[in-house]
């Protein structure tokens, strides 16, 4: 899975970091989405999808097919 | 596509504006649930005690609302005089522009930042209701200070101010005031914040509105940022006030789902999730149609209000194994609209996750006997306010 998102369009309310804490966070200067792990680990795929359907702004793509990175170690939280 | 009735049509009936049952004032009216099951959308008269009789297009579905409070096509209801400051009174472009002043301050992170003073204010407001006794009333002395209180950190309300500031938002904005008493104590409200912005000019403090004051201070007037004051009060106290109320009498009327969050902190976030869902207390966020605009295939047409039902949307994603109609702390976190959706999405709500994750385990702890000093069928609710809640709720333990 690889993860995109606009961020010109957040609307910073921070569903994302709510839900997928170890993948999503917010910048500290207008609260805007940051991707701390643009490939997650599957561990994490079912809080990245919690995360991506409820932003309400809908800027979290998620790419499903992608592969994760080669040599991945699954993050520990 | 369906034809659609004109606005006004003879089968127009009214839904009270609230949509609550009269026999369970948690539960959506009947007619909310019909309308949920016809493809068609319904055109309903909406009285309101503020804005006098409207006529709207009603949407009850989850899907629906969503996709209505997240359409660029609509904009605010014009329920609201225009607030300078208001996020509520802005669309488009300039809405963004002023939210993204403010997103900074309301971060999941910032919400855990204030968890220590949320824990002292919640455990001032359980000194005073053990002091009060058995008898207390939690709605003034436990649900009503707390938001205040935390308010008045956001704001930078000095220690010594705080008395008076409480009491002036209780006045404010208690609707069995007489008009005239509601309209001078906003006066004065308005007027408080308005000194306290010209501290904040003078030496900024390390809160919220300081924060806004120090970085965008340039480009905000005095009366917009007096406003985003007032805005913050009025957003985020009767909602997290009522909110409280409401979840304690609910639990008192499950004594086993209380034991739940008392006992088993692991319960906690999904308590606060399934409360938030059930009572869904601010159930009115009125639209009106800038343009022509669609809901799945059916036209809504420019200048026709909308009035989406969270109370509604709530509970139509149940299934065979989740009963949405029922309440269960326990179950995964459903998903709800009772923070609304879109730009306008609530600003506030990790903070406000953050006090009900706090204050109601408190609560419970505390007063491990708690339970209502009266039958619990007396308590009398505000289905009709903006913001659905309990009026008063006398405790012993
Ligand atoms: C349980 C508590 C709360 C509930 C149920 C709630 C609910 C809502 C809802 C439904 C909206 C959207 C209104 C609409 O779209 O018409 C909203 C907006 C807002 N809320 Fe909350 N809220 C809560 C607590 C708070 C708190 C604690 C604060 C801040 C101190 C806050 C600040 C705001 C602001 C500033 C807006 C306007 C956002 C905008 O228009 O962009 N809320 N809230
Ligand atoms: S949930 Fe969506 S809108 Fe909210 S911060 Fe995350 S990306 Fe931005």
């Amino acid at each position: 899975m690889k993860i995109e998102v606009d961020d010109t369009r957040c609307f910073a309310v921070g569903n994302c970091a709510l839900h997928a804490p170890a993948v999503f966070d917010q910048n500290d200067e207008d609260g805007r989405v940051v991707v701390l792990d643009p490939a997650p680990s599957e561990q994490q795929y079912a809080q990245v999808r919690e995360a991506a359907s409820r932003c309400p702004a809908a800027v979290i793509v998620l790419h499903e097919d992608a592969p994760d990175r080669p040599g991945t170690i699954p993050r520990e939280e | 596509m369906p034809p659609l009735a004109a606005p006004g049509a003879d089968h127009v009936q009214p839904v009270p504006i609230g949509g609550r049952a009269a026999q369970c004032p948690f539960a959506p009216v009947a007619e909310l649930y019909d309308t949920q099951k016809e493809d068609e959308l319904s055109r309903v008269k909406v009285p309101s005690p503020m804005l006098g009789e409207f006529d709207a297009v009603l949407v009850t579905r989850y899907d629906d609302v969503k996709d209505v409070l997240a359409d660029e096509g609509l904009r605010m209801g014009g329920s609201m005089p225009y607030q300078p400051g208001n996020l509520l009174s802005y669309d488009g472009p300039e809405h963004t522009r002023l939210r993204r002043m403010l997103t900074a301050s309301f971060t999941t992170k910032r919400a855990r930042e204030l968890r220590p003073g949320i824990e002292a204010v919640v455990a001032s407001s359980l000194d005073a209701v053990e002091e009060a006794g058995p008898g207390a009333d939690l709605v003034q002395l436990f649900s009503t200070p707390i938001p205040t209180l935390v308010i008045c950190e956001l704001l930078g309300v000095p220690y010594t101010d705080r008395e008076g500031f409480q009491r002036r938002t209780a006045l404010a904005l208690d609707f069995t005031q007489s008009r005239e008493v509601q309209m001078e104590k906003a006066a004065e409200m308005m007027a408080y914040m308005a000194q306290l912005v010209a501290r904040h000019r003078e030496n900024a403090g390390d809160n919220v509105l300081g924060r806004v004051v120090r970085e965008y201070g340039d480009q905000l007037s005095d009366e917009e940022l007096a406003g985003i004051g007032n805005m913050l009060l009025i957003a985020g106290h009767e909602t997290i006030a009522n909110t409280l109320s409401s979840s304690i009498a609910l639990l008192l009327q499950h004594p086993e789902q209380l034991a739940a969050v008392r006992d088993d902190p692991s319960v906690t976030d999904s308590a606060v999730e399934e409360l938030l869902r059930y009572i869904a207390p601010a159930t009115i966020l009125p639209r009106q149609a800038a343009g022509d605009i669609c809901v799945r295939d059916q036209e809504i047409h420019k200048g026709e209000h909308v009035v989406p039902s969270v109370l509604a949307a709530n509970r139509d994603l149940g299934t065979a194994d989740q009963d949405l109609d029922s309440l269960d702390v326990r179950r995964p976190a459903q998903r709800h609209l009772t923070f609304g959706f879109g730009p306008h999405q609530c600003l506030g709500q990790q903070l406000a996750r953050m006090e009900l994750r706090v204050a109601l385990p408190a609560l419970f702890t505390r007063f491990p006997t708690l339970r209502s000093a009266v039958p619990l069928d007396d308590l009398e609710y505000r289905t009709n306010a903006l913001v659905f809640g309990v009026n008063a709720l006398p405790v012993t333990w």
